[in-house]
This record gives C-alpha cells, sequence and structure tokens, in this order.
C-alpha cells in the first residue's frame, strides 16, 4: 500500500544548474527586491523526503478540465478568442517520458486580462473564461489541452511594461524535488525579448526552452491552431527502480 | 554502478506570478465550478490514522511584508514515517492519506494544513531523521520555487540528531525550521516563514 524510495545517491536526482534557472534576485523583476533569499542555499542530495512525492490518479480528473473553451461557460457559449491547442511531452533529462503526472495551467483571457479580484487592467473580463485547466499525461509523457490564445497585457513594474502572450505551468514530476512552476510563450513574438521576467533567465538558449513551437501538423482544420510545449523535469542519476516505480 | 549522462536541460523556472490562486486554487480564487475542490486543500480522511495537528505558517518578505499571494504545498510521510507511493505495484490507488497538500496564503500572509504528525523517516545516513514536513513556496517574486523544512518544537531530541538540521553550520539558523507548539485539543505548530532579512529561513538546493 505504500512504499518508500531507499534515500541515498542511487536514487537521487543530477544537481540542478542553478545558472540555467533564474536566480533569486533579478533587479529588471522589481517584486523580487524584498522576496529573494540572500542566503545561500542549503546543498543537500535528496533523502526520501524529496526523491518521493504526490501522485495524482485520471479518476481526478474531468473531461472538461482541459477545456478552457469550455470549462467556465456560464450560458453555453465558449470562450472569445483564438482557438488553440497546446500539448507536448514531459520528459526527464535522461529524456524519459513521465507518465501519470499531474499538469496544471493558468492564463489570461483573449483580451489580456485575467479573473482576479486584484487584476486592473481595463480589458474586459469573458464572462465565459475562467483561464484554469489541468490534465494528466498518459503513458507516453503526453498532456493536451484546448484555449484560446492568451493577449499581451501592461503589469507595473518598470512604468510601460508588458508582458508577451503566455500560458503558466505547474508540473509535478515523481518526485517532490522535481517540482517545477514555468511559463510557455508563442514562437515568433517579439514581445518575449522585451520581457523582464523572461529575461530574468541568463541563458538564450534556456528562454527558447520556453517558447511553443507552431505545430501545422496538428491543427484541428476549420477550428484550432496547435502550439507543441515540451517540459523536462530533472532526472534521476540511477535506473535502479527501473522495474519497480514508473518513471524513476 | 555507472551513472546515465544527461541528455537534456530542465526546463527552466519563471514565476508562478501574482496570480497563482486561479490556477492552483480557483475555488479560492473565486472561480468556482471548474473543479469540485481545490486540489489538496483537504489531507485528513475519516480513516487517516495519526495525531491530528494544524501546521500554521505565516510568511514575511525582507521587508517584513506578510507575502498574501503566495502558494505553498506540503508533503510528508504518514503516522509511521512512510511516504505514500501510488506508483508502486499493486498500491492503494485512494489512500485515508496521500502526504499532500496545498494552501494559498491569505490576506494576512498566513496558511495552515490541517493534518497529522508525521513519523519520523529513515535518513541517507540508516539514521531516523527527526519528524519534519517538506515545504514547498512559490509567489510572485519569487523567480524557482523556495524548498525548505518545517520541524517540532516537541522533538528536541531528534531535531539534535537531524541529518539536515546538523548541517545548518549556524545553530540560529536551525530554529528558522522549528514551529513553535501551542497547546490544545489540536496542537497547533506554527512558523513564521522569511524569505530574507536578518530571521531569513534556510532554503534547499537538493
Amino acid at each position: 500500500m505504500s512504499d518508500i524510495i531507499l534515500p541515498g545517491a542511487d536514487g537521487a536526482l543530477y544537481q540542478r544548474d542553478r545558472a540555467w534557472h533564474p536566480p533569486a534576485n533579478t533587479p529588471g523583476y522589481k517584486s523580487t527586491t524584498f522576496r529573494a533569499p540572500r542566503n545561500a542555499l542549503l546543498s543537500l542530495s535528496g533523502t526520501a523526503s524529496e526523491l518521493t512525492g504526490p501522485t495524482f490518479g485520471h479518476s481526478a480528473i474531468n473531461p472538461l478540465d482541459n477545456d478552457l473553451i469550455r470549462n467556465y461557460s456560464q450560458d453555453g457559449s465558449e470562450a472569445i478568442g483564438q482557438r488553440l491547442i497546446v500539448y507536448g511531452q514531459v520528459l526527464d533529462e535522461n529524456a524519459r517520458a513521465v507518465p501519470n503526472t499531474l499538469v496544471e495551467f493558468w492564463q489570461a483571457n483573449a483580451g489580456g486580462r485575467y479573473r482576479h479580484k486584484k487584476e486592473a487592467y481595463l480589458a474586459p473580463i469573458d464572462p465565459n473564461f475562467g483561464g484554469c485547466g489541468r490534465a494528466i499525461t498518459d503513458e507516453n509523457g503526453f498532456y493536451s489541452f484546448r484555449t484560446v490564445k492568451p493577449g499581451a497585457y501592461p503589469w507595473p513594474n518598470g512604468v510601460n511594461d508588458w508582458r508577451p502572450a503566455h500560458i503558466h505551468f505547474s508540473v509535478f514530476g515523481h518526485a517532490f524535488a522535481q517540482r517545477l512552476i514555468t511559463q510557455m510563450y508563442f514562437e515568433g513574438d517579439p514581445m518575449i525579448w522585451q520581457c523582464p521576467i523572461v529575461g530574468s533567465i541568463a541563458d538564450k538558449s534556456a528562454i527558447d526552452q520556453l517558447v511553443a513551437r507552431l505545430d501545422r501538423h496538428n491543427t484541428t482544420p476549420m477550428d484550432a491552431l496547435a502550439y507543441r510545449f515540451d517540459i523536462v523535469l530533472r532526472g534521476r542519476r540511477s535506473t535502479m527502480f527501473e522495474n519497480k516505480l514508473e518513471g524513476n | 554502478m555507472l551513472h546515465p549522462v544527461p541528455t537534456l536541460k530542465e526546463t527552466p523556472s519563471q514565476t508562478a506570478g501574482p496570480y497563482v490562486h486561479i490556477g492552483l486554487t480557483p475555488n479560492f480564487a473565486e472561480i468556482k465550478g471548474v473543479y469540485a475542490a481545490d486540489p489538496g486543500s483537504t489531507m485528513l480522511t475519516p480513516d487517516t490514522k495519526g495525531d491530528r495537528i494544524t501546521i500554521v505558517g505565516k510568511i514575511f518578505d525582507g521587508a517584513g511584508a506578510p507575502v498574501n499571494d503566495a502558494l505553498v504545498e506540503l508533503w510528508q510521510a504518514d503516522g509511521d514515517g512512510s511516504y505514500v507511493a501510488p506508483m508502486a505495484p499493486n498500491s492503494n490507488s485512494a489512500p485515508a492519506f496521500t502526504g499532500w497538500g496545498r494552501q494559498p496564503t491569505n490576506g494576512d500572509g498566513v496558511f495552515s494544513f490541517e493534518t497529522i504528525k508525521p513519523g519520523p523517516v529513515p535518513g541517507p545516513d540508516g539514521k531516523p531523521m527527526a519528524p519534519h514536513v517538506n515545504l514547498w513556496i512559490v509567489a510572485r517574486g519569487i523567480n524557482i520555487g523556495l524548498q525548505t523544512r518545517l520541524y517540532f518544537e516537541d522533538e528536541a531530541e531528534a531535531n539534535g540528531q537531524d541529518y539536515v538540521l546538523s548541517k545548518i553550520m549556524d545553530p540560529r539558523r536551525r530554529l528558522t525550521l522549528i514551529a513553535r507548539k501551542e497547546a490544545g485539543d489540536v496542537p497547533r505548530y506554527v512558523l513564521e516563514i522569511h524569505l530574507q532579512g536578518d530571521k531569513e529561513t534556510v532554503f534547499f538546493d537538493m
């Protein structure tokens, strides 16, 4: 009924490449100023507490959970905007698929407005768009959802800073130390390269990993464009549990 | 045993932003009807074994202001010190306790979890680690999720020998992870988490 993954280096994850991620304090993104820890992180090889993690059954998900065009419909109407399919594969650093893991996503509506009481942008609310959804990856690590393309929007940072169109992602993997939140951007969007939050990442090829590619082959004719966004989680240094735990 | 060489780079983190509650606790964010309940909002069932406790945290920024837009996840062992691993063959797909919870901070920067006291988990050195829960914090202004632990004040002897606490060289900083106990029918363990400053919490890279 329950099981412990044995601690120790053989089950450990690859060291996280902190230079690939944004550092805690990035002055161009002002909100980090008082929220970035200043002490060095305490480095630990993982214990059972970090090498295990929650998992979610497919029964936890409802059929409309991955359809943001319809999952908040108030009057039977669909959300307004450019219709999209967003899909991709969740992998680990060993290029192995991560099956049966929860992927959650949230975004602004087509006008760039979030459904949130603190949101002050003048673009209108869409009464039929909530802005959240989720999926569980299949046996090959794939997720997909249907949505509308989020609009770009201005935000209080610089006097005239704008976020590029983006979708927020939350991914679990199978170990609590794999937990990841990130944002997906759209291929060809010139707004990406002027955004202070994107710019918190130093390496251009790391940023490129956040840019979803237009995928003409997976469009739905006369309905929706498709974008592919693959997500890579930390991988384990060993395959010792290969026969025991799927996606070890 | 030879280790594999990683062939892909981890997807870089980006901040969860000011509206993380829309995505991860939509009912709390007043987006009703999409999910029946916010994931992780309830950790206990009537069948959960173990001593009921409440874990309460308050998060502060470096200026001393409460962080009222954060999202906190908790991952812990059961009362026997085992992590539930439903991926294992023949596991129970609906255990009475999964060990995972998720809560938003409120307008005062406060979060709380109704849960059970975890048992001691074996550490890498073969000795039990002191009872603890693992916390992961994301919010606007946090570029990559912060990992830390919460230990229990009334486990002083175990805390004194704990594998992780003993790696914190400055003993004053160990105290940033130890929750104060408030007695009651359901004991409350209360911890202040400081993202920055003189009382900055110890965060991990693991």
